[in-house]
């Protein structure tokens, strides 16, 4: 009799989780959260051009595993985007870092907008000296009031 | 025998595109009549030739004909009719034959109304399209023949990369060829420009429609492209600066800076040497997207098979085309002339300001673009970087932000001159009420950041300036019916970016994810609404098998949506796929995607669930960007009028000042933009 | 006569792409950060021994390769009988490293196919190879006397590679003191 009641309870325990709330996927969403945004701004090394963060290659779980361990281990967001440029250079980075050979690259857009307003400045200035006003004869003149007071009375 | 047919039609097409390059250009220089009248017919006999063989293409895609090496390579017996034929330019020699397709149909359609244009400038645009006709019927028959046979045939397709059956395929691409090859009629007008040696108002006038309708094209490309990305991809992401998404950007940024660039020309005559410098750029950058997406240069999840053998004739093809118009810009611009005058405060700076930082924009872009392959290139492989959406966004903000501003002073600022005293008198209540909802209004929603503040700034800045500037028209002119489309456009395709900024704003500044494991039955809960898990079953599509879960998403103990999120496998392939599944809303999406199962579990999956506010107003104001450009292109004064036959030939600016004041007063009398 | 400074900028990034394109250079491959450095010291157990360790340091002194497989990786198959053919003519001795791999595996798919290695590290998650870089496998290090890593190939060993770069790098390694 006992079995059969406690067989019985036990064929309602799926229903009693109905409505329970589901886990985080990850074990601690805390470290998943920091991992992400990190991962966010690595390159996923086997694929076409896809972040750490969305990529499902093999190697990427194994990268983004560890991240995870490295920032359990305390490290800063600095010591983990050093770690993993040591063994794959700047190349893994989708923020570049800011070397030698990438002060181009950084300083770049902010050159060419000086370059581009100052080009428009100096050609605003040399325009004002250069370009005569257009100038209509009386006659015209005459003829173009004429006209646009015809038009206004229409 | 159809491929065959097609092959030998695009031979002919070659041949006609060669005559119809040549012979009218030759004419114009010549002042020759009949070979000039020659343009329109030999470009309706390319268009004729080059459309049977798109025809043969796609007999050969929706009769399954695996003999065909393309077909074979990117279709499949089990393959849906509307994705067979959308495969048809699924890979890199369809693509181009599409390409070329779409530019017998603008050349057409540059025949078709010009009719009130002069002889030797529709000669000389025509067979400038015509030459870059040439130049991809070359790379077709030399490098990428679609109609290349495989024999024996094999008993069924690779089929369609899973990723690209969907809706999206059908549209996007054409789309976006008919904004990149229409920039070519841009191009074209600028060049022929060039050679006769003369440029007018009438010229911005008679180019802008076309460069609009382009604009308006490429727009919605870009939005369909990313919206499909959205829905597609499976983490939610609509935009990743990836090389081959930034190669349509390029053009984008640089066609919007051509048409402002061609209201200054068209209403001034100023700047003419310019707006054909950048009509030859936007085109320019079209083709080196071309180039970069189909080169191997760059890596990509949007790259074609790549082979550097294509890429060297692509780099040969842009080297003549950009190469020749660049001599001839710098041999033939300073016969143009410089314009009218205005003030450095005036209505013509702010469109040149605009013009500056676009220019800026999309000079960076492609910088970005390209760098890592600079330092690959220079070190010789050695040395390797990455440039991605950290950059990019660091970057561009910086030169977005003064370009909304100018945005809503633009078209406050008069012609000529304006005092800046007075602009910023009028715009004092705007900013303010700007300023005061931005700084407030994320603290209602829930979270403030300066990014967040920014934005929602700029984009109720550009709200208020639009109606600041409206009503007082409106008021002085009479109602709606005082203003043309063209002003009516320009508004709305303003508000379209304020709109497309909340979008972005909020998007970022709010967005919920969760990240679960779920059994049946079990509940997460993200942006206010709750979503239970039902489970999974198994289904069969037409050419996969998977599973589809149920998820129910309810808000305050009220069921607001169903969502079916899938995992397939295709058939053909063994590809594994993830469908989302998206409520769609005014104000939100609610975005559910499976991972994977969890083993030992009884039926629990890995479930990713986001809550996305305003995420649709991205696209929504795209469409009302394209929207905004077709209103200005329905303005009267590109409505070919019999009348405007006057005097036959060009109207140039002596002709219009001297001999012909009432045209110019009846011209000026239009209230347009 | 300035304009003309455009069409010429033009041809000059043109010709930096036609640069980019012919150089062979292939966009996927990552250049690796070790070259001219150190290899990253480790301590593991042997595939066939367990109990005993290996370090580099214990190929101090000789110029080695160190060939990352698997048993589950086809192109490391097709590069097996040349490596095979470098140690039973004691060209250079080579280290192997077992990525992510069952030791049954492993050990099974030597036996049939012969064992090239002077001896085998186990790496079953793949920690170690992640120290050297690891993008994928087969990958192949050449390290010299003092421990020094001096070239990474990337992919398969393959009788050009070995040719044009493996084997000429040895010989001069073995010249150096």
């Amino acid at each position: 009799m006992k079995k059969f009641l406690f067989a019985a309870l036990l064929s309602f325990a799926p229903f009693a989780a109905w409505g329970g709330e589901a886990k985080d996927l990850a074990a601690d969403p805390a470290v998943e959260k920091r991992m992400v945004a990190l991962a966010q701004n690595l390159r996923c090394l086997v694929c076409q051009n896809e972040s750490l963060a969305s990529s499902h290659a093999e190697l990427a779980e194994d990268l983004r595993r560890e991240v995870r361990e490295q920032i359990r281990a305390g490290k800063s967001d600095k010591e983990i985007y050093d770690y993993l440029v040591a063994r794959y250079g700047d190349f893994v980075l989708y923020d570049p870092p800011l070397k030698s050979y990438t002060l181009l690259l950084w300083i770049g857009p902010f050159l060419m907008l000086l370059a581009g307003l100052g080009t428009l400045a100096y050609q605003l200035r040399k325009r004002h000296q250069t370009v005569p006003e257009a100038e209509l004869s009386a006659e015209a003149q005459r003829r173009a009031a004429a006209l646009l007071n015809d038009e206004e009375k229409q | 025998m159809i491929p065959e047919l097609g092959h030998f039609s695009l031979i002919v097409a070659l041949m006609l595109a060669l005559l119809q390059g040549v012979l009218p250009i030759w004419g114009a220089a010549r002042g020759n009549a009949v070979l000039m009248g020659l343009a329109r017919p030999v470009a309706a006999g390319q268009f004729v030739f080059v459309a049977i063989a798109f025809c043969a293409l796609a007999y050969a895609f929706l009769t399954s004909d695996f003999s065909v090496l393309y077909v074979a390579q990117n279709s499949n017996s089990h393959l849906p009719a509307h994705y067979r034929f959308a495969a048809l330019w699924g890979g890199h020699e369809g693509s181009i034959l599409l390409w070329t397709f779409l530019l017998t149909i603008w050349t057409i359609a540059v025949g078709q109304f010009s009719k009130h244009l002069p002889q030797e400038m529709v000669a000389r645009v025509i067979g400038v399209m015509g030459l870059i006709s040439v130049g991809f019927l070359l790379f077709m028959l030399f490098a990428s023949n679609p109609f290349e046979r495989l024999l024996p045939a094999p008993g069924d397709g690779r089929d369609l990369n899973p990723l690209l059956q969907d809706p999206g395929m059908v549209i996007h691409p054409p789309m976006l060829y008919m904004g990149y090859v229409g920039f070519s009629v841009a191009f074209a007008f600028a060049v022929s420009a060039l050679l006769g040696g003369h440029l007018d108002a009438t010229w911005a006038r008679w180019s802008r429609p076309w460069t609009t309708v382009a604009w308006v094209f490429l727009t919605l490309g870009i939005a369909l492209g990313s919206g499909w990305a959205y829905y597609e991809m499976g983490w939610g992401g609509w935009w990743f600066w990836d090389p081959v998404e930034n190669a349509s950007f390029m053009p984008w940024l640089a066609g919007t800076a051509l048409i402002h660039s061609l209201a200054v020309t068209e209403k001034r005559a100023a700047f003419k040497s310019w707006t054909v410098l950048l009509a030859i750029g936007a085109f320019s950058l079209s083709l080196l997207g071309t180039f970069l997406v189909r080169s191997g240069v760059l890596t990509s999840v949007h790259a074609f098979t790549t082979d550097p053998r294509r890429g060297l004739f692509i780099l040969v093809f842009l080297v003549v085309v950009i190469g020749a118009s660049l001599f001839l810009y710098a041999w033939r611009a300073p016969r143009i002339g410089l314009g009218g005058k205005f003030e450095v405060v005036s209505r013509e700076s702010f469109l040149l300001a605009n013009n500056v930082l676009l220019s800026a924009a999309a000079a960076t872009v492609f910088l970005g673009t390209l760098y890592p392959l600079f330092v690959q290139a220079l070190t010789g492989g050695q040395s390797k970087l990455s440039v991605g959406e950290p950059y990019f966004e660091a970057v561009f903000l910086p030169l977005m932000v003064p370009m909304v501003v100018l945005m809503g002073l633009g078209p406050i600022a008069r012609w000529k001159q304006v005092s800046l005293l007075d602009l910023l008198k009028r715009v004092r209540w705007a900013a303010v009420v700007s300023f005061v909802l931005a700084a407030v209004l994320p603290f209602l929603l829930g979270k403030w950041t300066p990014l967040i503040a920014l934005g929602l700034f700029l984009a109720f800045w550009t709200m208020s300036t639009v109606l600041v500037d409206l009503r007082k028209r409106m008021l002085r002119d009479g109602g709606v019916k005082g203003q043309s489309p063209s002003y009516y456009g320009m508004q709305l395709a303003h508000f379209g970016i304020a709109v497309f900024i909340i979008g972005v704003t909020l998007v970022k500044g709010y967005e919920t994810e969760r990240d679960v494991r779920m059994a049946p039955g079990e509940t997460t809960v993200a942006g206010g609404y709750t979503f239970r898990f039902d489970g999974v079953r198994d289904i069969e599509g037409p050419n996969y098998r998977g599973v589809q879960g149920r998820v129910i998403a309810s808000k305050d103990d009220k069921t607001v949506a169903q969502l079916y999120p899938e995992k397939r496998v295709y058939n053909a392939s063994g590809m594994p796929m993830t469908e989302a599944s998206i409520d769609t809303g005014l104000f939100r999406d609610l975005y559910v995607s499976l991972g994977e199962p969890i083993p030992d579990s009884n039926g629990a999956w890995a479930v990713r669930v986001y809550h996305k506010p305003f995420v649709d107003w991205i696209w929504a104001g795209c469409v009302l960007m394209a929207l905004g450009g077709i209103l200005a292109l329905s303005d009267r004064r590109y409505r070919i009028h019999a009348k405007r036959k006057l005097a036959g030939g060009p109207a140039s600016d002596d002709v219009v000042r001297k001999k012909q004041p009432a045209r110019a007063v009846a011209d000026r009398r239009s209230k347009t933009a | 006569m300035k304009r003309f400074i455009i069409p010429v900028a033009f041809l000059v990034f043109a010709g930096f792409l036609y640069v980019a394109l012919t150089s062979g250079l292939d966009p996927h491959t990552v250049p690796s950060p070790f070259i001219g450095k150190p290899a990253p010291m480790f301590s593991m157990s042997q595939l066939h021994e367990p109990a005993k360790k290996f370090s580099p340091a214990d190929m101090k002194g000789r110029v080695w390769l160190f060939n990352l497989w698997a048993s589950w990786c086809e192109s490391c198959r097709d590069e097996h009988p040349l490596l095979l053919a470098l140690s039973q003519q004691s060209v250079v001795p080579i280290v192997g490293l077992d990525y992510k791999d069952k030791a049954a595996d492993a050990e099974a798919w030597l036996a049939k196919g012969g064992n090239p290695y002077l001896l085998n590290v186990s790496d079953p998650e793949g920690r170690l190879g992640i120290d050297y870089g690891i993008t994928g496998v087969p990958e192949t290090f050449v390290i010299d006397k003092h421990g020094v890593i001096r070239y990474k190939e990337v992919g398969m060993v393959t009788p050009e590679n070995l040719k044009e770069k493996i084997l000429p790098l040895v010989a001069q390694l073995e010249q150096e003191p």
